[in-house]
């Protein structure tokens, strides 16, 4: 049995959308906040949460989201700045106790971390993974069957 | 002194026409190929194309050997990180934000940055402009939380005449001192207000509006 928590998820790509749609599958309470309105559109049928349109680099907007009551946020945005800016308000202003950034630049994932910020560096994780193939010969260890 | 500007438009350009001006060397950094270009034929500055929130560009602009850094560009997000970055990673003493959101400035302050708003200044500068005329000076201190304030006491002030005790201010409002012919005082209860007194105010935003009037006797 999971226990339900409150996460605020903070861009609404593929990414976001993914992720907010299946923390909302699992029975946890999701809000989703993107600045373009049709991009909420991509969130799947099932998802349950509540969804904002607004910037989140803007204080009314993250008080509207009832940050302070957040289990955990997750900055997705495609920029690497607004994730970076909006994690460090959510863990020292509204004091959130999980906070997870997305960033793209794996040179500044050592600033990131100097801030007390976790992140997840899609670039890193992919390169690892090629790395890990090339070293086995060409064979995905944990791949499909195939 | 050694300045580095991160922004674009008309705040840049003339930010820095000023400072090259006073004599100070000025780096800037803008995104736009034809803005730089633009800035670096009209301006005495250096002029390095690119993201300010990239490491490799303010190494190249000498972040190194900075003095101040100002982040003036339209993005909150951007003018917090340029500034973090420096400071972390370069040691530049002085990093100033611009707050485009003004909630953004406690914000940026509490993560250890220098911020302003100029929603804020400029709303200030014509508060006290517009509003009254013997207004001299409204400064916000405490991140804007508190007003301290001088204005000249007129002739047909409502509470010229009237001791301290007896003039009805609103809670969280001090009279913290007054001058009378060049001479400060900081006044009691039993002192009285006169025209012509100079009086600073100690207010907070809320109540800073009734409090003038209760003074001045003034309609806002």
């Amino acid at each position: 049995m999971k226990s339900s928590r409150y996460i605020v998820v903070v861009g609404c790509g593929r990414l976001g959308s993914h992720l907010a749609s299946c923390l909302s599958r699992d029975g946890n309470s999701v809000v989703v906040i993107d600045r373009v309105e049709t991009t909420l559109n991509d969130l799947s049928p099932d998802f349950s949460g509540f969804r904002i349109n607004g910037d989140a680099t803007h204080m009314a907007v993250l008080k509207q989201a009832k940050l302070k009551n957040a289990d955990l946020l997750i900055a997705t945005t495609h920029e690497d700045n607004v994730n970076l800016m909006v994690a460090q308000v959510a863990k020292k202003i509204f004091q959130v106790p999980h906070v997870l950034a997305r960033v793209f630049d794996p040179r500044r994932e050592e600033v990131y971390a100097q801030l007390g910020i976790d992140t997840v560096c899609p670039t890193s994780v992919a390169a690892d993974m090629f790395l890990q193939a090339v070293a086995n010969g060409g064979k995905r260890k944990n791949g499909a069957a195939s | 002194m050694k300045v580095i500007i991160v922004g674009s438009g008309k705040t840049l350009f003339f930010l820095c026409r000023n400072f090259t001006a006073k004599g100070y060397q000025v780096v800037i950094i803008n995104r736009d190929k034809d803005e730089c270009v633009q800035l670096s034929r009209q301006l005495s500055a250096m002029v390095v194309c690119g993201d300010g929130s990239d490491t490799g560009i303010l190494k190249q602009a000498g972040a190194m050997g900075a003095d101040a850094i100002l982040a003036i560009t339209p993005n909150d997000q951007d003018n917090l990180v340029v500034c973090q970055l420096a400071s972390l990673t370069f040691g530049v003493p002085k990093a100033i934000a611009l707050a485009n959101d003004p909630d953004n400035t406690e914000i940026f302050e509490k993560l250890g940055v220098c911020a302003f708003s100029t929603t804020q200044i400029v709303g200030s500068l014509i508060e006290q402009r517009v509003s009254l005329e013997q207004i001299l000076n409204l400064l916000p201190v405490g991140e804007g939380r508190v007003n301290v304030t001088e204005i000249i006491l007129g002739a047909d002030s409502p509470v010229a005449g009237k001791l301290l005790k007896d003039i009805d201010l609103s809670e969280n409002a001090l009279i913290a001192v007054v001058i009378r012919d060049n001479q400060p005082m900081v006044p009691r209860g039993g002192n009285d207000l006169q025209a012509g007194d100079r009086v600073v105010l100690i207010t907070l935003p809320e109540n800073h509006g009734p409090v003038l009037k209760a003074l001045t006797g003034e309609r806002r």
